[in-house]
């Protein structure tokens, strides 16, 4: 009865509403629970040095998802070019060390998003498979090479991508922001962006159309590679340490977020505003939890019942929808 | 005839694990004599009892097209409440020991069941949210405590052998108690699957589920007995791992569902539904369990067995994709580019 488009309008608006009615909430119930706490600066700061290696693990699921994809390896990418990064910073002292280590930890991530890129697009190995073989051989040789030991004590230089700050504001907030901006565009402005929306909603019909299907999945994967060595960088600088098992507990949480943010795991639809207020939600639970003093825990319990309650909304909503 | 019986063999992915599997033992038997030594073999069955139960499991998931990862975090749970009430409450009883974990994980299994099938949305997602959510109340109720003070019946229990044999020194060794769980639990799976009109149902539903809704078959009741199923053997794991171990720690299988997955499709279940057996899902496990014994007894450090076992899986993957893709362009008859 309606026009259908106005009404799709209508619906992803509603999504929107309801994950900033979501956050706004969650503002206040913390603000008047920790009795203000919450709001002073170095709170907000607290979380301005957190939430961006969520955030941009997140990126790095975004793309696969949008293609009705998944990349399960992107926490063991970033482990082993963390790894080979620390290598580099703990054995070179010359003042190029950090520039260097940075590029080739970027370089080994995006060379290890290829390998995904070339089972999925060319061997035609289904994303959640092909990348669940890489995570496991990618952590096997993060192991054999570190021997399960942590490196640690990187040079000032480097400590500053994950905990210094320009004008106030922190360095890897900086980063997310960069880079949210720039997936932002990609998907949206480039020809990769949009056949990759176009696979994820039909991917036979995107080959029809005459756009290669198996570079723009090719892309995808190391483009995921790419942004999972930026996360590393961040994580190992914040940690001021690398290991073979660091951030594994983020990568069910990057689906948990993306999910969460509008990205339907069909493919085809989502839209990074929305998944940063995503982010902003889970991060605001987590540091929240810390304030008041309560188990992480009850925060894993809690985001698996939001994520499960969001799922049951949506099909609420999508099931009024389809009624008219 | 014996050509097509040949010609058949030749297709079946068991066939070609089973001799990646003798070809391994051979190999690896070359370099360590002790690994064909009945006291090695038994030993590998005792300790991967555990994640063959749990294969099994998910195999009937990822043929009745679904996937679970939830299981990990339901055989803790299972597992956890069994210890409180056997330990805490001192119920020196070992069939309540069994019986309890198994229930727990198939009422929790049955939860899954129901969002996967009435939000509609991937049982990947559906069950990433019920492993948090599972998990995370199980720890921030318990606060993560060990429990150790476990009754007789229960120590008892681990040293129970079906088969006992004993070496010229004098030490007794046999095939495990758990051993026989996971044989029981695959001629129980095989039984379904080939058997029962679920079974029939589950292949059907996993192979084009809008022909089997449209066949009449109720999906529901499919995805409540699957998801339920891996459930109430997630329990059953729960319970071994424990007998195993000879103590509850809640962080011990969380983290681990991806073995499982791994063995499976090593099996040659495919994600995509409808297809998979239990003699794969059985050989799959024994794979990754002889590659990691070999490994051992080869003196390769143990931190790069991980890199090899994901080298296989990557290379069996690759395989099969491989075969699908020339089988499709067959069938279609031309080159579909």
């Amino acid at each position: 009865m309606l026009n259908s488009g106005l009404f799709a309008g209508y619906f992803k608006s509603i999504q929107t509403l309801v994950l900033i009615s979501v956050l706004l909430i969650l503002i206040v119930l913390l603000t008047v629970f920790t009795g203000g706490e919450f709001l002073q600066v170095q709170s907000l700061q607290a979380i301005a040095f957190q939430f961006p290696l969520l955030g941009v693990f997140t990126l790095a699921q975004v793309v696969p998802m949008l293609t009705s994809g998944i990349d399960l390896s992107i926490i063991s990418i970033a482990d082993l070019s963390g790894i080979i990064v620390a290598l580099i910073l703990t054995h070179l002292t010359a003042w190029y060390a950090t520039p260097l280590a940075v590029l080739v930890g970027i370089f080994v991530s995006l060379i290890l998003g290829t390998v995904n890129g070339f089972l999925v697009a060319y061997v035609e190995i289904p994303p959640i498979i092909a990348t669940l073989g890489t995570m496991i051989l990618i952590k096997g040789l993060a192991l054999g090479i570190t021997k399960g030991y942590i490196m640690a004590g990187f040079p000032q230089a480097f400590l500053f991508v994950g905990s210094g700050s320009l004008l106030g504001i922190p360095v890897p907030f900086i980063i997310f922001l960069f880079l949210g901006t720039l997936m932002a565009l990609i998907l949206n402005k480039t020809p990769f962006g949009v056949g990759a929306y176009m696979f994820g909603s039909n991917p036979i019909a995107t080959l029809f159309s005459g756009v290669s299907t198996k570079s723009v999945l090719f892309e995808t994967y190391t483009l995921s590679g790419g942004l999972a060595g930026v996360a590393s960088l961040i994580m190992i600088s914040r940690f001021n340490a690398a290991q073979a098992n660091y951030g594994g507990s983020y990568l069910l949480l990057t689906v948990l977020v993306c999910v969460l943010g509008g990205i339907d795991p069909a493919g085809g639809s989502g839209k990074i505003s929305e998944l940063v207020i995503a982010i902003l939600i889970l991060q605001i639970v987590a540091t929240g939890f810390n304030l008041l003093g309560l188990s992480s825990y009850l925060a894993t319990a809690l985001w698996g019942l939001i994520l499960l309650g969001v799922i049951v909304v949506n099909r609420a909503f999508l099931e009024r929808a389809h009624k008219f | 005839m014996s050509k097509l019986i040949l010609k058949q063999l030749f297709k079946r992915t068991e066939f070609y694990l089973f001799g990646a599997l003798l070809a391994l033992s051979a190999v690896i038997t070359a370099i360590n004599p002790s690994f064909v030594t009945p006291e090695n073999l038994f030993s590998i069955l005792k300790n991967y009892s555990f994640l063959g139960i749990l294969t099994l499991g998910e195999l009937v998931v990822l043929i009745a097209g679904g996937i679970d990862v939830s299981f990990t975090a339901i055989a803790t749970v299972a597992q956890y409440i069994m210890g409180v009430i056997i330990g805490t409450y001192g119920v020196n009883d070992i069939a309540v020991a069994i019986l309890i974990p198994i229930l727990i994980g198939a009422v929790l299994g049955s939860v899954n069941a129901i969002f996967v099938y009435y939000t509609r949305v991937h049982p990947v997602i559906i069950t990433i949210a019920t492993l948090n959510a599972f998990y995370g109340l199980l720890v921030f109720i318990t606060g993560g405590r060990w429990i150790y003070n476990l009754p007789p019946s229960f120590r008892n229990f681990a040293s129970l052998k079906i088969l006992t044999f004993t070496n010229p020194n004098g030490i007794s060794y046999g095939l495990s108690i758990f051993t026989g769980f996971w044989i029981l639990t695959a001629i129980l799976t095989w039984l379904i699957l080939k058997y029962f009109s679920v079974g029939r149902k589950i292949y059907a539903v996993g192979g084009n589920l809008e022909a089997a809704r449209r066949a009449g078959f109720s999906i529901f009741r499919v995805q409540l007995f699957v998801y339920s199923y891996m459930g109430a053997l997630a329990g059953l794991g729960g319970f071994v791992q424990a007998q195993l171990g000879q103590i509850i720690q809640p962080n011990a299988i969380v983290g681990r569902e991806l073995d499982t997955l791994a063995a499976a499709i090593l099996g040659g279940a495919s994600i995509f539904g409808g297809v998979g057996t239990v003699l794969g899902a059985i050989l799959g496990v024994l794979l990754i369990a002889v590659v990691k014994n070999g490994l051992v007894l080869m003196k390769v450090s143990s931190y790069w067995h991980q890199a090899f076992i994901g080298l296989i899986i990557i290379i069996a993957v690759s395989i099969t994709a491989y075969q699908h893709k020339i089988r499709a362009e067959r069938m279609t008859g031309r080159n579909v580019k």
